[in-house]
């Protein structure tokens, strides 16, 4: 956290550093702390979803919040793609539980212990696009799998007037392309926008505390204390939304590509 | 900022990675757990619709049963009153059958008394006046000493008792 000579640098935290160095066909797969992160979120995950295996009749305590979470997702696709986003469900409901958890785990406390630094594997571009392509990717291999050339009917609204046939396509063929930047541009810059400002209330906190002058830590620290515990409980929101916008867009692309409008 | 710094250097593990996390939640969570949970979840929910709408057959059930139920009770009752009534009527007509019958007997037997009765008051009757003018007779002898012939006694006894 804390950089050279008592500077805090909120942008450090991001900072991937290798593990366990590891190299496949000359590229460089070292294991590193965002590795790290991303087999914690899928052990915490797998935790999660084990501890609702139990299959009872009448569900116990953690059973019901699997089954709260499942059934969540399963409305969110249904409703919005209808029966036949049955098929989607898994996928949806990856996406949306690996992003909740990645971002939960970047708001765990664990920097109480001295050395150890949590990360937000989804406040790196590289994941968020990868995520970002494979919802793309999906609405593109159902959308020509199920409609072939006819899937370009998509840039055509219904009732588009005739004059309007050069111009609204266009529009919509640019919307549609724009879909994977604004998924992955959307999840990084909201965790990241969150963890710097959360890192910098921090700093001010400790560099209150530190300063020579009485009055400082009063009129600095306490202040900004008081606005991090807000601005925390914020941001544990934002995460729980951001994974949700992004399930809920995955599952709206999915409707056009499965229903054409 | 290290996302945009690092980024060439760290593509290629970032993406390695996140591929096999990513693959082993879709593939074993996602296509694996989900389904199992949700099929509970199914099972569950038509476990509640089958038993609800088996709840709901015995209950229609048991009201068709109080109903024919009823309907049986009420014809039964029908019955026994048709038969109760039949009884009433064919006791009643047997008991005026035999009043009728004994009210005869009696009736004869009556008729015959009142013939005899008749008969004998006629005998007596007769006898009487024979008696009187016999008496009427003797009196009128004793007292005028007078000879009376049994024929103007009879009619003088038959005029006297004709008047009373």
């Amino acid at each position: 956290m804390a950089g050279e000579s008592g500077k805090i640098d909120p942008m450090h935290q991001f900072q991937i550093e290798p593990l366990a160095p590891l190299n496949i066909g000359g590229y460089d797969v070292s294991f590193t702390n965002s590795s790290l992160f991303m087999m914690i979120v899928l052990g915490a995950l797998w935790l999660f979803m084990w501890g609702g295996m139990k299959r009872d009749l009448v569900p116990g305590r953690w059973q019901m919040a699997v089954e709260g979470v499942t059934g969540f997702v399963n409305n969110m696709v249904s409703s919005s793609v209808g029966p036949e986003g049955k098929k989607y469900v898994p996928l949806v409901f990856s996406l949306f539980m690996f992003i909740l958890m990645a971002n939960f785990m970047g708001m765990m406390p664990f920097g109480i212990v001295p050395g150890v630094h949590p990360f937000t594997v989804t406040s790196h571009l590289t994941v968020t696009a990868v995520l970002a392509v494979l919802s793309f990717g999906t609405v593109l291999v159902v959308g020509f799998w199920r409609h072939g050339l006819h899937f370009f009917s998509l840039f055509v609204p219904h009732g588009t007037p005739w004059w309007l046939l050069w111009l609204i396509p266009l529009i919509e063929l640019f919307s549609f392309l724009i879909r994977p930047f604004s998924l992955a541009l959307r999840l990084f810059v909201a965790m990241t926008a969150g963890h710097v400002l959360m890192k910098v209330l921090a700093g001010f906190v400790i560099n209150g505390l530190n300063a020579q002058a009485a009055w400082v830590p009063l009129v600095v620290s306490i202040p900004s204390f008081i606005l991090m515990i807000g601005i925390t409980l914020l941001e544990l929101l934002v995460c729980a939304i951001q994974a949700y916008v992004f399930a809920l867009l995955t599952s709206l692309y999915i409707n056009d590509a499965v229903n054409l409008h | 900022m290290p996302q945009i710094a690092q980024i060439l250097e760290t593509y290629a593990s970032q993406f390695f990675w996140l591929l096999i996390v990513f693959g082993l939640i879709y593939f074993t969570i996602g296509k694996g757990m989900l389904p199992k949970i949700e099929a509970n979840m199914d099972a569950r929910d038509r476990k509640i619709a089958d038993d609800l709408a088996a709840a709901e057959r015995a209950r229609a059930e048991a009201d068709n049963l109080g109903d024919s139920g009823e309907a049986d009770l009420a014809a039964a009752r029908l019955v026994a009153q048709g038969k109760a009534n039949e009884a009433k009527a064919k006791a009643a007509k047997d008991a005026e059958q035999r009043l009728a019958k004994a009210d005869a007997e009696v009736g004869a037997k009556l008729a015959a008394a009142e013939a005899d009765l008749a008969k004998a008051s006629a005998a007596a009757m007769a006898s009487i006046e024979s008696v009187a003018a016999e008496a009427a007779a003797d009196i009128v002898a004793k007292v005028s000493g007078a000879k009376v012939s049994a024929a103007q006694a009879a009619s003088a006894v038959k005029a006297v008792m004709a008047n009373g």
